[in-house]
C-alpha cells in the first residue's frame, strides 16, 4: 500500500515538503524569522545541553513519562477479545499533550534571545500551555483567541490571565481559531524581531510541521517502549484524534516505519459530512493553502476557506497538518470522520467504565476505536495473540465538563452553565 | 521562454511615464461589484497611474482591519473570483495597467495556468502575490511567462541580501517593497527603513521598486516618490468608501484623495 515516496525512514522525513504538501506560503517579511528558527532548531537538536534541559523539564515539570493504562472495561465496547491501552497525555501538567511542544519551543525562544511569545488558541489548551511556559521561563506572552471562543472557554481565559498572559479576543472574520491564527500572523509580521510565534500544532509554514512533530514524538516513543514491556510486542493499530494533528503525529511517528502497525486518525465529523457542518478535511476537503502550508482544506469552489464545525473546539479547524495529508495520500495512515454524537457517546463510556474523563477531542479517538470494533477483532495474529489497540488520550476533560453536562442534560433546576448544547463554556 | 523574453506591461508603462507612479488599491465587490468598478474608473480619472485590484479572500493575513472589513463585506455580498476577472475587463483599456492583488489559494483553486490565461485575455497586466514567495511559485513563473503577465513579489525590511536578489530576479514589472514590518494600514510616519530597502533592492538587481504599506497622505506620497519608482496606496483610499454615507459621496471623496496623492507623487521629482 505504501508507494516509494521517500528515500529514508518515514519517521525522520524533513520539511519543507511532505510529498506535494507543506511549504511556506507566507509573506516575505516572515521568511528571515522562519529561517532563523529552522537554523536554531537544528543547532539545538545536536546540542546535548538542549536535549538534557528539555528532558529535565519533562521529568520534573511535565510529569513524563506519562503512564500507559490498559482499559479492559472500555475494551468490551470495542470488540470481544481486543485489548485497548491508553497513552495518558491527559495526566501531563496543564492537562494535555500540548506542553510537550510548548516547552521545546519556549527553550528555543530563550536560545534565540527573543523576549515575547504569541500564540493562537481555540479551546484554550495551547494558550494555557503557552502561558504556563512563559511564566516558567520569564517571557512576555500574548494569546489570540476568537471572541466566540473566549466566551465558550471563559475558564481557560481566566487561567491564562492568572498565569500572567494577555488574552486578546479576536473580533474580525468568523471570530474563531482560524481568525486567531490570522491575528497572530499579523502580530508576528509586525514584531518579528522580538517575538516568536509559538504555533500550537503541526500546521503552518516550514519548519513548524517538522519541529512540532519532533517535540511530540516522545509520546509514541514512550508508548512503544511501555507496550514492549507490558505485552512484549508492537500494537496492531494506533488511534488518535486529528485537529491540526499534533497529538496524532506525536503517537504515530514511532510506528511509521513498522508497516504491520495500522494507523488511524479520527477527525471531527460534526453533524455528519452530508450536513456540511463538520471539520472532516479528508472526507470533505481538497488540497489547498491556508496559514502557510499546502494541505487538505475545507474550501468552496472559489478557494475561500469554509467554516468548520465540531462539538470539540480543539478539532474545529478547516485545515490539517501537511504530513497527515501526505500519510493519507501514500496510504500509510487511514483518516475517518467521527460525529459529535459518536464522540460524546464514547466520552460517557470511558467516564463510566474506567473512571477517566477524557477531553472531547480525545473522545473522537475513543469513538473511532469503538467504530473499528469488529474490524479489529478480526486481526488475530498468526500466533493467535489478541489484537491490541493503542489510543492516544491526548487530554483530560475538566475543560469540557460544562459542555458534557449540557449535552447529557445533567443539570437540575437552574443551569449552572449557560452553554448551548454542544458549546463549551 | 526566459524572463528576459517576456515584455513587462507595467515595466514599459512605468518607464514611459518618466516619473514616479501612483498605484491605487481597491478591493473588488466593495460596496458592490458595480460600485467597485465605478470607483476604480474614478480613481483612474483622478490620476492613479496603475491599479491594484484586490481579490476578496477570507483570510487576508497581510491586510489590516480596515481592508479586511471591506473584503468581508464584499464576500458576504457574494463576490466571486470570476467577478474580479470581469472587473478587470471593465476597467482595462483606460490607460492604467491593472494588476490583481491576490492571496494564493484563490489562484491555486482556479488553476494557475487557467487563471493566468483568463487574466491575460481580460486585459490584466499581472499579479501581486502577498503570500507567495518565488521559492513556491514554479507554476506561476511558468504560467506568467506563457501568458505574458507581470509578477510582482514582495520584499520586506527583514529580507536578507540573498533574498532581495532572488526575489528581484523572479519579479517582472516591479518589486513591491513593504515600507515597514507590518500589515496594510495608514502610518503616521514611515521612518527611513523604506528608503534603505528601496536602495538595497535596487542594489540587489531590481529594475523598478515601488513602496507600499502605510502610505496614506499626499505629503508621504511625495516623500516616497522622492526615492521610489511608484507609491502604492490602499487603506486610505478604501477608507474614503468605507466612511462615506453613500456611493456618490464615496466616489467624490475618493477622487479628491486620489488627485491629492497624484499631485504629491508628481511634485516629488
Amino acid at each position: 500500500m505504501l508507494e516509494a515516496v521517500s528515500d529514508g525512514p518515514l519517521s525522520t522525513h524533513a520539511g519543507p515538503y511532505f510529498g506535494e504538501f507543506g511549504g511556506r506560503f507566507v509573506p516575505e517579511a516572515l521568511i528571515a524569522a522562519l529561517d532563523e528558527l529552522d537554523t536554531e532548531y537544528h543547532k539545538a537538536l545536536t546540542d546535548p545541553a538542549f536535549g538534557r534541559e528539555l528532558a529535565r523539564l519533562h521529568r520534573t515539570y511535565t510529569g513524563r513519562p506519562s503512564p500507559l493504562t490498559e482499559v479492559p472495561r472500555f475494551a468490551k465496547h470495542v470488540a470481544g477479545g481486543v485489548r485497548v491501552f491508553l497513552k495518558r497525555e491527559d495526566l501531563n501538567h496543564t492537562g494535555s499533550h500540548k506542553i510537550n511542544n510548548v516547552l521545546g519551543q519556549a527553550l528555543l525562544v530563550k536560545r534565540m534571545g527573543k523576549t515575547r511569545v504569541i500564540a493562537e488558541t481555540g479551546a484554550g489548551q495551547h494558550g494555557v500551555a503557552t502561558a504556563t511556559a512563559a511564566a516558567l521561563l520569564d517571557l512576555e506572552c500574548v494569546v489570540y483567541m476568537g471572541e466566540e471562543d473566549t466566551q465558550r472557554q471563559a475558564l481557560n481565559v481566566a487561567r491564562m490571565r492568572l498565569l500572567g498572559a494577555e488574552v486578546i479576543p479576536v473580533t474580525i472574520g468568523s471570530r474563531t481559531l482560524k481568525d486567531a491564527i490570522n491575528e497572530a500572523l499579523r502580530d508576528w509580521v509586525a514584531n518579528v524581531e522580538t517575538t516568536h510565534y509559538l504555533l500550537g500544532t503541526v500546521t503552518g509554514p516550514h519548519p513548524f510541521p517538522e519541529m512540532v512533530r519532533d517535540f511530540h514524538k516522545i509520546i509514541g516513543e514512550e508508548a512503544k517502549a511501555q507496550l514492549l514491556e507490558e505485552i512484549g510486542r508492537l500494537p496492531d493499530a494506533v488511534a488518535a484524534c486529528v485537529g491540526g494533528g499534533s497529538n496524532a503525529m506525536g503517537i504515530f511517528n514511532a510506528f511509521l516505519d513498522d508497516p504491520e502497525v495500522r494507523l488511524f486518525g479520527f477527525e471531527a465529523g460534526g453533524e455528519g459530512i452530508s450536513s456540511g457542518r463538520h471539520a472532516a478535511r479528508f472526507s470533505g476537503g481538497e488540497p489547498g493553502v491556508l496559514h502557510g502550508a499546502k494541505s487538505y482544506l475545507l474550501q468552496d469552489d472559489d478557494g475561500q476557506t469554509l467554516p468548520s464545525h465540531s462539538v470539540s473546539a480543539g478539532l474545529d479547524y478547516p485545515s490539517v497538518g501537511p504530513e497527515h495529508a501526505w500519510l493519507h495520500d501514500i496510504g500509510r495512515a487511514d483518516y475517518r470522520p467521527v460525529t459529535d454524537v459518536e464522540a460524546m457517546d464514547a466520552f460517557r463510556i470511558l467516564c463510566r467504565t474506567e473512571g477517566i474523563i477524557p477531553a472531547i477531542e480525545s473522545a473522537h479517538a475513543l469513538a473511532g476505536a469503538i467504530a473499528l470494533g469488529d474490524e479489529l477483532a478480526g486481526w488475530t495474529g498468526d500466533d493467535g495473540h489478541e489484537p491490541v489497540l493503542l489510543v492516544n488520550l491526548s487530554g483530560r476533560g475538566d475543560k469540557d465538563v460544562a459542555t458534557a453536562a449540557a449535552w447529557f442534560d445533567l443539570i437540575d433546576d437552574e443551569p449552572v452553565v449557560l452553554a448551548d448544547q454542544g458549546e463549551q463554556l | 521562454m526566459s524572463v528576459l523574453d517576456v515584455r513587462s506591461q507595467v515595466g514599459e508603462f512605468l518607464d514611459g511615464l518618466g516619473r514616479p507612479a501612483l498605484i491605487g488599491y481597491l478591493p473588488v465587490g466593495y460596496p458592490s461589484v458595480d460600485d467597485s468598478v465605478d470607483a476604480v474608473r474614478t480613481m483612474i480619472d483622478a490620476g492613479a497611474d496603475v491599479i491594484e485590484l484586490g481579490m476578496p479572500y477570507t483570510d487576508p493575513v497581510m491586510d489590516g482591519p480596515l481592508i479586511q472589513t471591506a473584503v468581508d463585506a464584499a464576500l458576504a455580498r457574494g463576490t466571486k473570483v470570476r467577478d474580479t476577472i470581469r472587473a478587470v475587463e471593465q476597467v482595462s483599456g483606460r490607460g492604467a495597467p491593472i494588476l490583481i492583488m491576490t492571496y494564493w489559494n484563490l489562484v491555486l483553486r482556479y488553476g494557475v495556468d487557467a487563471f493566468a490565461r483568463d487574466l491575460a485575455s481580460a486585459g490584466g497586466a499581472g499579479l501581486i502575490t502577498p503570500d507567495l514567495i518565488p521559492d513556491e511559485a514554479a507554476d506561476w513563473l511558468a504560467a506568467s511567462d506563457a501568458h505574458g503577465l507581470d509578477r510582482v513579489f514582495l520584499v520586506a525590511p527583514s529580507s536578507t541580501p540573498e533574498r532581495l536578489a532572488s526575489t528581484s530576479a523572479a519579479s517582472r514589472g516591479f518589486v513591491y517593497a513593504a515600507s515597514t514590518m507590518g500589515v496594510t494600514g495608514e502610518r503616521a510616519t514611515l521612518g527611513n527603513r523604506a528608503e534603505q530597502l528601496v536602495a538595497d533592492t535596487r542594489a540587489a538587481g531590481a529594475e523598478r521598486v515601488c513602496v507600499g504599506v502605510g502610505v496614506a497622505r499626499p505629503e508621504q506620497a511625495a516623500e516616497v516618490a522622492g526615492y521610489a519608482d511608484g507609491v502604492i496606496v490602499g487603506t486610505a483610499l478604501v477608507r474614503t468608501l468605507v466612511d462615506a454615507p453613500d456611493a456618490a459621496t464615496g466616489r467624490a471623496d475618493l477622487a479628491r484623495l486620489t488627485s491629492a496623492l497624484a499631485e504629491g507623487v508628481r511634485s516629488a521629482r
